[in-house]
Protein backbone atom coordinates (compact mmCIF):
# COMPACT_ATOMS: atom_id res chain seq x y z
CA UNK A 1 0.00 0.00 0.00
CA UNK A 2 1.57 3.51 -1.00
CA UNK A 3 1.28 6.51 1.50
CA UNK A 4 0.52 9.83 -0.06
CA UNK A 5 3.79 11.86 0.32
CA UNK A 6 2.45 13.91 3.51
CA UNK A 7 -0.04 11.44 5.03
CA UNK A 8 0.74 10.85 8.59
CA UNK A 9 0.82 7.22 9.59
CA UNK A 10 -1.06 6.72 12.97
CA UNK A 11 -1.52 3.92 15.56
CA UNK A 12 -5.54 4.95 16.33
CA UNK A 13 -8.62 3.29 17.83
CA UNK A 14 -11.41 2.79 14.85
CA UNK A 15 -13.20 5.87 16.88
CA UNK A 16 -10.76 8.04 16.56
CA UNK A 17 -9.77 7.21 12.70
CA UNK A 18 -13.59 8.07 12.63
CA UNK A 19 -12.86 11.33 14.57
CA UNK A 20 -10.18 11.74 12.21
CA UNK A 21 -12.42 11.39 8.59
CA UNK A 22 -14.97 13.94 10.41
CA UNK A 23 -12.05 16.99 10.83
CA UNK A 24 -10.49 16.19 7.10
CA UNK A 25 -14.03 16.40 6.07
CA UNK A 26 -14.41 19.46 7.75
CA UNK A 27 -17.98 19.27 9.04
CA UNK A 28 -19.31 22.32 10.54
CA UNK A 29 -21.80 21.18 12.81
CA UNK A 30 -21.71 18.17 15.12
CA UNK A 31 -24.86 17.57 17.78
CA UNK A 32 -23.96 14.18 19.62
CA UNK A 33 -25.16 12.23 23.00
CA UNK A 34 -22.76 10.09 24.53
CA UNK A 35 -22.72 6.37 24.29
CA UNK A 36 -20.46 3.40 25.21
CA UNK A 37 -19.03 2.73 23.21
CA UNK A 38 -19.15 5.55 20.58
CA UNK A 39 -18.23 8.14 23.24
CA UNK A 40 -14.78 8.43 22.40
CA UNK A 41 -15.29 9.49 18.43
CA UNK A 42 -17.30 12.92 19.79
CA UNK A 43 -15.09 13.30 22.45
CA UNK A 44 -12.06 14.03 20.35
CA UNK A 45 -14.19 16.11 17.95
CA UNK A 46 -14.83 18.28 21.00
CA UNK A 47 -11.34 18.49 21.37
CA UNK A 48 -10.79 19.54 18.09
CA UNK A 49 -13.33 22.11 18.28
CA UNK A 50 -11.85 23.49 21.84
CA UNK A 51 -8.60 23.75 20.04
CA UNK A 52 -9.33 25.59 17.18
CA UNK A 53 -8.14 22.28 15.28
CA UNK A 54 -11.96 22.33 13.37
CA UNK A 55 -13.87 24.89 13.04
CA UNK A 56 -17.39 23.94 13.73
CA UNK A 57 -20.04 24.26 16.48
CA UNK A 58 -20.59 21.39 18.87
CA UNK A 59 -23.47 21.26 20.16
CA UNK A 60 -24.21 19.15 23.60
CA UNK A 61 -27.67 17.95 23.62
CA UNK A 62 -29.73 15.98 26.09
CA UNK A 63 -30.39 12.65 24.14
CA UNK A 64 -30.14 11.23 20.40
CA UNK A 65 -32.82 12.05 19.16
CA UNK A 66 -32.07 15.59 19.86
CA UNK A 67 -28.82 14.69 18.45
CA UNK A 68 -30.52 14.00 14.75
CA UNK A 69 -33.10 17.09 15.45
CA UNK A 70 -29.61 19.31 15.44
CA UNK A 71 -27.92 17.79 12.63
CA UNK A 72 -31.28 17.84 10.15
CA UNK A 73 -31.50 21.47 10.86
CA UNK A 74 -28.10 22.17 10.67
CA UNK A 75 -28.33 20.34 7.36
CA UNK A 76 -31.07 21.98 5.67
CA UNK A 77 -29.44 25.51 6.72
CA UNK A 78 -26.93 24.06 4.29
CA UNK A 79 -23.77 22.94 7.19
CA UNK A 80 -21.93 19.41 7.07
CA UNK A 81 -23.51 17.95 9.77
CA UNK A 82 -22.20 14.64 11.55
CA UNK A 83 -23.02 12.83 14.92
CA UNK A 84 -22.08 9.36 15.97
CA UNK A 85 -24.14 7.03 17.84
CA UNK A 86 -24.45 3.19 19.01
CA UNK A 87 -27.17 0.82 19.94
CA UNK A 88 -29.82 2.20 22.34
CA UNK A 89 -28.87 5.72 21.21
CA UNK A 90 -29.34 4.91 17.44
CA UNK A 91 -32.81 3.31 18.56
CA UNK A 92 -34.34 6.52 20.46
CA UNK A 93 -33.02 8.09 17.42
CA UNK A 94 -35.40 5.97 15.25
CA UNK A 95 -38.04 8.81 14.01
CA UNK A 96 -35.56 11.33 13.16
CA UNK A 97 -34.01 8.84 11.26
CA UNK A 98 -36.97 8.77 9.36
CA UNK A 99 -37.21 12.70 9.02
CA UNK A 100 -33.09 12.93 7.79
CA UNK A 101 -34.54 10.90 4.91
CA UNK A 102 -37.53 12.63 4.46
CA UNK A 103 -35.95 15.95 4.16
CA UNK A 104 -32.99 14.37 2.15
CA UNK A 105 -30.15 15.55 4.76
CA UNK A 106 -26.90 14.37 3.86
CA UNK A 107 -25.89 13.87 7.15
CA UNK A 108 -23.37 11.20 7.99
CA UNK A 109 -23.48 9.21 11.10
CA UNK A 110 -21.21 6.86 12.54
CA UNK A 111 -22.57 4.31 14.24
CA UNK A 112 -20.89 1.80 16.61
CA UNK A 113 -22.19 -1.70 16.26
CA UNK A 114 -23.50 -2.73 19.99
CA UNK A 115 -26.05 -4.89 20.75
CA UNK A 116 -29.66 -4.30 22.06
CA UNK A 117 -30.80 -4.35 25.54
CA UNK A 118 -32.80 -6.89 26.85
CA UNK A 119 -30.43 -7.81 28.30
CA UNK A 120 -27.92 -5.20 28.81
CA UNK A 121 -24.93 -5.30 26.34
CA UNK A 122 -22.36 -3.34 25.16
CA UNK A 123 -20.52 -6.02 22.88
CA UNK A 124 -20.97 -5.90 19.40
CA UNK A 125 -23.90 -7.06 17.06
CA UNK A 126 -24.97 -5.57 13.91
CA UNK A 127 -29.39 -5.51 15.33
CA UNK A 128 -29.06 -1.73 15.74
CA UNK A 129 -27.86 -0.25 12.55
CA UNK A 130 -29.90 -3.36 10.77
CA UNK A 131 -33.06 -2.63 12.47
CA UNK A 132 -32.83 0.81 10.70
CA UNK A 133 -32.65 -0.43 7.57
CA UNK A 134 -35.76 0.87 6.19
CA UNK A 135 -35.81 4.32 7.36
CA UNK A 136 -34.23 5.77 3.47
CA UNK A 137 -30.45 5.78 5.05
CA UNK A 138 -27.66 4.66 3.16
CA UNK A 139 -25.06 2.13 4.79
CA UNK A 140 -21.67 0.96 5.30
CA UNK A 141 -19.86 -1.40 7.07
CA UNK A 142 -16.34 -0.78 7.77
CA UNK A 143 -13.59 -3.76 8.15
CA UNK A 144 -10.84 -1.82 9.54
CA UNK A 145 -10.03 2.02 10.90
CA UNK A 146 -8.91 2.58 8.09
CA UNK A 147 -12.30 1.95 6.18
CA UNK A 148 -13.71 3.68 9.07
CA UNK A 149 -11.86 6.88 8.59
CA UNK A 150 -12.30 6.44 4.51
CA UNK A 151 -15.89 6.22 4.58
CA UNK A 152 -16.61 9.54 6.90
CA UNK A 153 -15.32 10.96 3.58
CA UNK A 154 -16.91 8.77 0.49
CA UNK A 155 -19.74 9.37 2.55
CA UNK A 156 -20.50 13.08 2.23
CA UNK A 157 -19.12 12.80 -1.21
CA UNK A 158 -21.86 10.56 -2.38
CA UNK A 159 -24.47 11.80 0.38
CA UNK A 160 -24.02 15.19 -0.71
CA UNK A 161 -24.67 13.82 -4.23
CA UNK A 162 -27.42 12.31 -4.16
CA UNK A 163 -28.80 13.89 -1.23
CA UNK A 164 -29.28 11.12 1.27
CA UNK A 165 -28.07 10.62 4.65
CA UNK A 166 -25.28 7.95 4.72
CA UNK A 167 -24.50 5.44 8.41
CA UNK A 168 -20.92 4.64 8.83
CA UNK A 169 -21.17 1.34 10.75
CA UNK A 170 -18.50 0.00 12.98
CA UNK A 171 -18.35 -2.78 15.11
CA UNK A 172 -18.21 -2.11 19.11
CA UNK A 173 -14.75 -2.91 20.62
CA UNK A 174 -13.25 -5.19 17.65
CA UNK A 175 -12.96 -1.78 15.60
CA UNK A 176 -13.89 0.93 18.22
CA UNK A 177 -11.45 0.37 20.69
CA UNK A 178 -8.86 -1.35 18.90
CA UNK A 179 -5.50 0.81 17.81
CA UNK A 180 -3.72 -0.14 14.05
CA UNK A 181 -2.15 1.81 12.16
CA UNK A 182 -4.25 4.67 9.36
CA UNK A 183 -3.15 6.57 6.91
CA UNK A 184 -4.43 10.48 7.85
CA UNK A 185 -4.40 12.04 4.60
CA UNK A 186 -3.50 15.66 3.59
CA UNK A 187 -6.18 18.25 4.06
CA UNK A 188 -5.11 19.68 0.48
CA UNK A 189 -6.17 16.15 -0.97
CA UNK A 190 -9.32 15.59 0.72
CA UNK A 191 -10.13 19.24 -0.36
CA UNK A 192 -9.37 18.28 -3.86
CA UNK A 193 -11.46 15.20 -3.27
CA UNK A 194 -14.73 16.55 -1.02
CA UNK A 195 -15.23 20.75 -2.14
CA UNK A 196 -17.40 22.47 0.80
CA UNK A 197 -21.25 21.48 0.91
CA UNK A 198 -23.16 23.75 -1.79
CA UNK A 199 -27.23 22.58 -0.78
CA UNK A 200 -29.18 24.49 -3.40
CA UNK A 201 -31.87 24.01 -1.88
CA UNK A 202 -30.79 25.25 1.94
CA UNK A 203 -32.96 27.88 4.36
CA UNK A 204 -32.55 31.11 2.64
CA UNK A 205 -34.08 34.46 4.04
CA UNK A 206 -34.20 35.61 0.42
CA UNK A 207 -36.30 32.80 -0.57
CA UNK A 208 -38.30 31.45 2.44
CA UNK A 209 -39.47 27.35 2.03
CA UNK A 210 -40.91 25.12 4.09
CA UNK A 211 -39.30 22.11 4.60
CA UNK A 212 -40.98 18.69 5.83
CA UNK A 213 -44.32 20.30 6.17
CA UNK A 214 -47.62 18.69 5.64
CA UNK A 215 -47.65 16.66 2.07
CA UNK A 216 -51.52 15.39 1.45
CA UNK A 217 -52.10 12.28 -0.54
CA UNK A 218 -51.81 14.04 -3.91
CA UNK A 219 -47.71 14.70 -3.26
CA UNK A 220 -46.32 12.39 -0.54
CA UNK A 221 -46.17 9.32 -3.00
CA UNK A 222 -44.04 11.56 -5.50
CA UNK A 223 -41.71 12.24 -2.73
CA UNK A 224 -41.38 8.61 -1.61
CA UNK A 225 -40.32 7.40 -5.19
CA UNK A 226 -38.33 10.37 -5.59
CA UNK A 227 -36.34 8.55 -2.08
CA UNK A 228 -36.45 5.56 -3.81
CA UNK A 229 -34.87 6.58 -7.08
CA UNK A 230 -32.28 8.34 -5.11
CA UNK A 231 -30.57 5.20 -3.40
CA UNK A 232 -31.26 3.66 -6.96
CA UNK A 233 -28.66 6.32 -8.42
CA UNK A 234 -26.47 6.39 -5.42
CA UNK A 235 -25.24 3.11 -6.16
CA UNK A 236 -23.46 4.66 -9.11
CA UNK A 237 -22.42 7.05 -7.78
CA UNK A 238 -20.89 5.36 -4.33
CA UNK A 239 -18.89 3.69 -7.51
CA UNK A 240 -17.89 6.28 -9.41
CA UNK A 241 -16.64 8.09 -6.19
CA UNK A 242 -15.13 4.65 -4.59
CA UNK A 243 -12.96 4.55 -7.83
CA UNK A 244 -11.91 8.53 -8.20
CA UNK A 245 -10.73 7.67 -3.73
CA UNK A 246 -8.79 5.39 -5.49
CA UNK A 247 -7.29 7.26 -7.63
CA UNK A 248 -6.42 10.15 -5.08
CA UNK A 249 -5.66 8.10 -1.93
CA UNK A 250 -4.65 4.37 -2.73
CA UNK A 251 -7.54 2.77 -1.66
CA UNK A 252 -11.07 1.85 -4.22
CA UNK A 253 -14.09 1.05 -2.81
CA UNK A 254 -16.99 -1.19 -4.63
CA UNK A 255 -19.93 -1.88 -3.40
CA UNK A 256 -18.63 -5.30 -2.50
CA UNK A 257 -15.11 -7.23 -2.02
CA UNK A 258 -13.93 -10.30 -2.77
CA UNK A 259 -11.42 -12.43 -1.95
CA UNK A 260 -10.08 -15.43 -3.38
CA UNK A 261 -13.65 -16.14 -5.12
CA UNK A 262 -12.33 -16.09 -9.37
CA UNK A 263 -12.67 -19.85 -8.98
CA UNK A 264 -14.82 -20.67 -5.75
CA UNK A 265 -17.39 -23.19 -5.61
CA UNK A 266 -17.98 -22.47 -2.30
CA UNK A 267 -18.22 -18.70 -1.19
CA UNK A 268 -18.54 -17.65 2.52
CA UNK A 269 -20.26 -13.82 3.22
CA UNK A 270 -19.30 -11.60 5.62
CA UNK A 271 -19.75 -7.73 6.66
CA UNK A 272 -17.84 -5.88 8.89
CA UNK A 273 -14.71 -6.84 11.07
CA UNK A 274 -15.44 -10.83 11.06
CA UNK A 275 -14.63 -10.67 7.47
CA UNK A 276 -10.88 -10.24 8.32
CA UNK A 277 -11.01 -13.30 10.50
CA UNK A 278 -12.86 -15.40 7.61
CA UNK A 279 -9.98 -14.00 4.87
CA UNK A 280 -7.36 -15.78 7.23
CA UNK A 281 -9.53 -18.46 7.83
CA UNK A 282 -10.31 -18.83 3.91
CA UNK A 283 -6.66 -18.48 2.76
CA UNK A 284 -6.06 -21.54 5.22
CA UNK A 285 -8.79 -23.52 3.79
CA UNK A 286 -7.01 -22.56 0.29
CA UNK A 287 -3.80 -24.29 1.48
CA UNK A 288 -5.55 -27.04 2.32
CA UNK A 289 -6.60 -27.20 -1.76
CA UNK A 290 -10.26 -26.09 -1.10
CA UNK A 291 -12.17 -23.80 -3.50
CA UNK A 292 -13.71 -21.38 -1.23
CA UNK A 293 -13.92 -17.98 -1.38
CA UNK A 294 -15.43 -14.73 0.26
CA UNK A 295 -17.53 -11.96 -0.33
CA UNK A 296 -17.37 -9.16 1.87
CA UNK A 297 -20.80 -7.01 1.92
CA UNK A 298 -19.44 -2.91 2.25
CA UNK A 299 -22.60 -1.51 1.45
CA UNK A 300 -25.68 -2.19 2.54
CA UNK A 301 -28.02 0.12 1.96
CA UNK A 302 -28.92 0.73 -1.19
CA UNK A 303 -28.39 -2.91 -1.28
CA UNK A 304 -26.44 -3.71 -4.39
CA UNK A 305 -29.25 -6.15 -6.23
CA UNK A 306 -26.71 -6.34 -9.32
CA UNK A 307 -23.54 -6.94 -7.58
CA UNK A 308 -24.46 -9.71 -5.65
CA UNK A 309 -25.86 -11.68 -8.40
CA UNK A 310 -22.90 -11.13 -10.57
CA UNK A 311 -20.62 -12.37 -7.54
CA UNK A 312 -22.23 -15.27 -6.97
CA UNK A 313 -23.69 -17.03 -10.00
CA UNK A 314 -22.77 -20.40 -11.21
CA UNK A 315 -21.49 -21.22 -7.26
CA UNK A 316 -22.24 -24.26 -5.67
CA UNK A 317 -23.02 -22.85 -2.36
CA UNK A 318 -23.03 -19.69 -0.44
CA UNK A 319 -22.96 -19.30 3.62
CA UNK A 320 -24.04 -16.30 5.17
CA UNK A 321 -22.40 -15.39 8.35
CA UNK A 322 -25.10 -13.31 10.10
CA UNK A 323 -24.23 -10.93 13.51
CA UNK A 324 -27.95 -10.39 13.39
CA UNK A 325 -31.10 -11.81 13.44
CA UNK A 326 -34.51 -11.05 12.24
CA UNK A 327 -36.70 -12.54 15.26
CA UNK A 328 -39.06 -14.88 13.56
CA UNK A 329 -37.36 -14.97 10.23
CA UNK A 330 -33.21 -15.12 9.28
CA UNK A 331 -30.43 -13.32 9.77
CA UNK A 332 -30.75 -10.17 7.87
CA UNK A 333 -28.04 -10.14 5.40
CA UNK A 334 -29.15 -13.63 4.35
CA UNK A 335 -32.64 -12.10 3.54
CA UNK A 336 -31.36 -9.73 1.71
CA UNK A 337 -28.99 -12.32 -0.26
CA UNK A 338 -31.53 -14.69 -0.73
CA UNK A 339 -33.80 -11.77 -2.29
CA UNK A 340 -31.49 -10.79 -4.61
CA UNK A 341 -31.14 -14.20 -5.70
CA UNK A 342 -34.98 -15.16 -6.04
CA UNK A 343 -35.33 -16.44 -9.51
CA UNK A 344 -31.83 -16.43 -11.36
CA UNK A 345 -30.62 -19.29 -12.88
CA UNK A 346 -27.58 -20.34 -11.69
CA UNK A 347 -28.44 -19.51 -8.06
CA UNK A 348 -26.35 -20.97 -5.66
CA UNK A 349 -27.38 -23.10 -2.71
CA UNK A 350 -28.03 -21.03 0.36
CA UNK A 351 -26.82 -21.49 4.22
CA UNK A 352 -27.61 -18.77 6.84
CA UNK A 353 -25.32 -18.89 9.52
CA UNK A 354 -26.04 -17.18 13.30
CA UNK A 355 -23.21 -16.56 15.51
CA UNK A 356 -21.10 -14.16 17.79
CA UNK A 357 -24.70 -12.24 19.17
CA UNK A 358 -23.54 -9.48 22.01
CA UNK A 359 -20.06 -10.25 20.94
CA UNK A 360 -19.42 -13.72 21.12
CA UNK A 361 -15.89 -14.11 20.01
CA UNK A 362 -15.67 -15.41 16.37
CA UNK A 363 -12.62 -17.07 15.77
CA UNK A 364 -10.64 -18.33 12.42
CA UNK A 365 -11.37 -21.98 13.97
CA UNK A 366 -15.16 -20.64 13.37
CA UNK A 367 -15.28 -19.67 10.38
CA UNK A 368 -12.94 -23.40 9.49
CA UNK A 369 -16.22 -24.60 11.50
CA UNK A 370 -18.94 -23.27 9.19
CA UNK A 371 -17.00 -23.86 6.22
CA UNK A 372 -16.34 -27.60 7.17
CA UNK A 373 -20.47 -27.52 8.00
CA UNK A 374 -21.26 -25.51 4.51
CA UNK A 375 -19.61 -28.40 2.65
CA UNK A 376 -21.34 -31.62 4.57
CA UNK A 377 -24.89 -30.38 3.77
CA UNK A 378 -26.46 -31.12 0.66
CA UNK A 379 -30.28 -29.14 1.50
CA UNK A 380 -30.36 -25.42 1.79
CA UNK A 381 -30.77 -24.21 5.61
CA UNK A 382 -32.01 -21.02 6.41
CA UNK A 383 -30.76 -20.66 10.16
CA UNK A 384 -27.62 -22.66 11.36
CA UNK A 385 -26.57 -21.59 14.89
CA UNK A 386 -22.88 -21.28 15.60
CA UNK A 387 -21.38 -21.24 19.11
CA UNK A 388 -24.59 -21.36 20.90
CA UNK A 389 -24.15 -22.96 23.97
CA UNK A 390 -27.43 -25.13 24.50
CA UNK B 1 2.96 -13.08 13.26
CA UNK B 2 3.39 -12.77 17.44
CA UNK B 3 0.83 -12.44 19.81
CA UNK B 4 0.88 -11.36 23.28
CA UNK B 5 -1.47 -10.85 26.63
CA UNK B 6 -1.37 -8.05 28.73
CA UNK B 7 -2.64 -8.99 32.39
CA UNK B 8 -3.16 -6.25 35.16
CA UNK B 9 -5.75 -4.91 37.12
CA UNK B 10 -7.75 -1.65 36.42
CA UNK B 11 -5.87 1.37 37.35
CA UNK B 12 -2.29 0.05 36.63
CA UNK B 13 -2.24 1.16 32.83
CA UNK B 14 -3.24 -2.19 30.80
CA UNK B 15 -4.94 -0.95 28.14
CA UNK B 16 -2.29 1.86 27.30
CA UNK B 17 0.85 -0.82 27.83
CA UNK B 18 -0.56 -2.69 24.51
CA UNK B 19 -1.16 0.70 22.99
CA UNK B 20 1.90 1.76 23.38
CA UNK B 21 4.15 -1.11 22.68
CA UNK B 22 2.12 -1.75 19.29
CA UNK B 23 3.01 1.94 18.73
CA UNK B 24 6.93 0.72 19.50
CA UNK B 25 6.61 -1.77 17.03
CA UNK B 26 4.79 0.44 14.40
CA UNK B 27 7.87 3.04 14.94
CA UNK B 28 10.34 0.04 14.16
CA UNK B 29 8.40 -0.85 10.52
CA UNK B 30 5.71 -3.49 12.18
CA UNK B 31 2.44 -3.44 11.41
CA UNK B 32 -0.07 -3.76 14.48
CA UNK B 33 -3.20 -4.31 16.31
CA UNK B 34 -3.61 -3.33 20.52
CA UNK B 35 -7.23 -3.99 21.69
CA UNK B 36 -9.08 -4.60 25.11
CA UNK B 37 -11.06 -7.42 26.40
CA UNK B 38 -13.50 -5.02 26.95
CA UNK B 39 -15.91 -5.72 30.21
CA UNK B 40 -17.54 -3.09 33.10
CA UNK B 41 -14.33 -1.74 33.98
CA UNK B 42 -13.57 -0.87 37.80
CA UNK B 43 -10.43 0.10 39.33
CA UNK B 44 -8.71 -3.21 40.98
CA UNK B 45 -10.51 -5.82 39.21
CA UNK B 46 -8.86 -8.25 35.86
CA UNK B 47 -8.29 -6.26 33.23
CA UNK B 48 -7.15 -7.64 29.91
CA UNK B 49 -5.62 -6.60 27.21
CA UNK B 50 -3.98 -8.28 23.45
CA UNK B 51 -1.23 -6.78 20.65
CA UNK B 52 -0.64 -8.29 17.60
CA UNK B 53 2.69 -8.33 15.71
CA UNK B 54 3.27 -8.99 11.80
CA UNK B 55 3.97 -7.37 8.83
CA UNK B 56 2.14 -5.57 6.29
CA UNK B 57 1.00 -8.64 4.39
CA UNK B 58 -0.12 -10.31 7.13
CA UNK B 59 -3.43 -11.61 7.59
CA UNK B 60 -4.36 -9.98 10.91
CA UNK B 61 -7.86 -12.18 12.28
CA UNK B 62 -10.12 -10.04 15.09
CA UNK B 63 -10.59 -12.41 17.50
CA UNK B 64 -9.47 -12.61 20.65
CA UNK B 65 -5.58 -14.05 21.56
CA UNK B 66 -6.19 -17.72 22.63
CA UNK B 67 -2.47 -18.76 22.19
CA UNK B 68 -0.44 -16.01 23.29
CA UNK B 69 3.39 -16.09 22.05
CA UNK B 70 4.35 -13.86 25.61
CA UNK B 71 2.48 -12.60 28.56
CA UNK B 72 2.82 -9.41 30.48
CA UNK B 73 1.41 -9.59 34.26
CA UNK B 74 1.45 -6.47 35.27
CA UNK B 75 0.31 -7.42 38.85
CA UNK B 76 1.58 -10.13 40.59
CA UNK B 77 -1.55 -11.43 42.57
CA UNK B 78 -3.19 -12.51 39.12
CA UNK B 79 -0.89 -15.57 39.22
CA UNK B 80 -3.06 -16.62 41.86
CA UNK B 81 -6.21 -15.24 40.93
CA UNK B 82 -6.83 -15.66 37.33
CA UNK B 83 -5.14 -18.54 35.09
CA UNK B 84 -2.84 -16.27 33.24
CA UNK B 85 -0.74 -18.83 31.42
CA UNK B 86 -3.69 -19.93 29.94
CA UNK B 87 -2.60 -21.17 26.41
CA UNK B 88 0.37 -19.27 26.12
CA UNK B 89 2.81 -21.49 23.85
CA UNK B 90 5.48 -23.26 25.15
CA UNK B 91 9.00 -21.33 25.20
CA UNK B 92 7.33 -17.78 25.83
CA UNK B 93 8.36 -15.12 28.03
CA UNK B 94 6.24 -14.14 30.99
CA UNK B 95 7.07 -11.09 32.12
CA UNK B 96 5.89 -9.97 36.00
CA UNK B 97 5.71 -7.43 38.26
CA UNK B 98 7.45 -8.21 41.48
CA UNK B 99 10.47 -7.85 43.51
CA UNK B 100 10.94 -11.68 43.18
CA UNK B 101 13.25 -13.61 41.66
CA UNK B 102 11.65 -14.99 38.39
CA UNK B 103 12.81 -19.11 40.10
CA UNK B 104 10.26 -18.14 42.79
CA UNK B 105 7.34 -18.27 41.39
CA UNK B 106 6.57 -21.89 40.65
CA UNK B 107 6.03 -20.93 36.85
CA UNK B 108 6.56 -24.10 34.75
CA UNK B 109 9.99 -24.87 33.55
CA UNK B 110 8.67 -24.56 29.73
CA UNK B 111 8.34 -20.70 29.95
CA UNK B 112 10.35 -17.73 30.42
CA UNK B 113 10.09 -15.93 33.09
CA UNK B 114 11.43 -12.37 34.13
CA UNK B 115 10.93 -9.76 36.32
CA UNK B 116 10.73 -6.23 37.65
CA UNK B 117 10.06 -4.21 40.88
CA UNK B 118 8.03 -1.90 38.37
CA UNK B 119 5.85 -1.04 41.65
CA UNK B 120 9.00 0.58 43.48
CA UNK B 121 10.18 1.85 39.95
CA UNK B 122 6.34 3.41 39.00
CA UNK B 123 6.53 5.10 42.90
CA UNK B 124 10.12 6.60 42.78
CA UNK B 125 9.27 8.61 39.55
CA UNK B 126 6.13 9.75 40.49
CA UNK B 127 3.40 7.61 38.45
CA UNK B 128 0.11 7.30 39.69
CA UNK B 129 0.10 7.44 43.53
CA UNK B 130 2.04 5.48 46.18
CA UNK B 131 -0.89 2.97 46.70
CA UNK B 132 -1.81 2.53 43.24
CA UNK B 133 1.49 3.18 41.15
CA UNK B 134 0.63 3.31 37.45
CA UNK B 135 3.35 0.13 36.50
CA UNK B 136 2.72 -0.32 32.73
CA UNK B 137 5.65 2.19 31.16
CA UNK B 138 7.92 0.27 33.55
CA UNK B 139 7.16 -3.12 32.90
CA UNK B 140 7.09 -2.69 28.98
CA UNK B 141 11.13 -1.52 29.65
CA UNK B 142 11.24 -4.68 30.89
CA UNK B 143 9.87 -6.70 28.30
CA UNK B 144 12.03 -4.67 25.69
CA UNK B 145 14.86 -6.15 27.67
CA UNK B 146 14.03 -9.69 28.15
CA UNK B 147 12.40 -10.37 24.63
CA UNK B 148 14.65 -8.61 22.73
CA UNK B 149 12.01 -7.82 19.86
CA UNK B 150 12.45 -4.26 19.38
CA UNK B 151 14.93 -1.65 20.86
CA UNK B 152 14.63 0.66 24.10
CA UNK B 153 14.91 3.32 21.56
CA UNK B 154 11.64 2.50 19.87
CA UNK B 155 9.68 2.13 23.42
CA UNK B 156 11.04 5.83 24.91
CA UNK B 157 10.15 7.45 21.55
CA UNK B 158 6.67 5.70 21.95
CA UNK B 159 6.23 6.31 25.37
CA UNK B 160 7.44 10.25 25.14
CA UNK B 161 5.03 10.65 22.38
CA UNK B 162 2.17 8.54 23.51
CA UNK B 163 1.84 8.79 27.01
CA UNK B 164 -1.12 11.13 28.13
CA UNK B 165 0.88 12.49 31.38
CA UNK B 166 4.24 13.12 32.75
CA UNK B 167 6.11 11.18 29.77
CA UNK B 168 10.02 11.83 30.89
CA UNK B 169 9.10 10.01 34.20
CA UNK B 170 7.61 7.59 32.24
CA UNK B 171 10.26 7.07 29.76
CA UNK B 172 13.04 7.47 32.91
CA UNK B 173 10.59 4.16 34.37
CA UNK B 174 10.84 2.17 31.37
CA UNK B 175 14.58 2.83 31.49
CA UNK B 176 15.46 1.95 34.72
CA UNK B 177 13.22 -1.21 34.28
CA UNK B 178 15.29 -1.98 31.28
CA UNK B 179 18.47 -2.03 33.46
CA UNK B 180 16.99 -3.99 36.28
CA UNK B 181 15.22 -6.79 35.20
CA UNK B 182 15.89 -10.17 36.95
CA UNK B 183 16.26 -12.46 33.72
CA UNK B 184 16.62 -16.53 34.11
CA UNK B 185 20.11 -17.67 34.61
CA UNK B 186 20.70 -18.55 30.92
CA UNK B 187 20.17 -15.38 29.51
CA UNK B 188 21.81 -12.96 32.07
CA UNK B 189 25.12 -11.61 30.14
Amino acid sequence: MKVLEKSEMKVITGNHAVSYGAKLARVEVIAAYPITPQTTIVELLSEMVAEGDLKARFITVESEHSAMAGCISASIAGARAFTATSSQGLALMHEMLHWAAGVRAPIVMANVNRALAAPWSIWTDQNDSLSQRDTGWMQLYAESNQEALDFVILGYKVAEQVLLPMMIVLDAFILSHTSEPVEIYPQEVVDAFLPPYQNPYALNFDNPQVIGGLADPQVYFEFRYKLQKAHERAIQVFKEEGQRFGELFGRTYDTLEPFMLEDAEEVLVTAGSTTSTARYAVQKLREKGHKVGLLKLRMFRPFPFEDIRQALRGRKKVGIIDRNLSYGHHGIFYQEIKSALYGQSGAPLLFGYVTGLGGRDIRAEDIEAIYEDLRSRTEPQEIIWKGVRL
Amino acid sequence: MIEIRFHGRGGQGTVVASKILADAFFREGKYVQAFPQFGVERRGAPVTAFLRVGSQDTLFVRSFIHHPDHIVVLDPTLLQAVNVLEGLKEGGWVIVNTPDHPDTLEIPDSYRVATVDANQIAIKHKLGKPTAPIVNTAILGAFVRATGLLSLDALLEAIREGVPMDPENNAKAAQEAYESVILPQEVTP
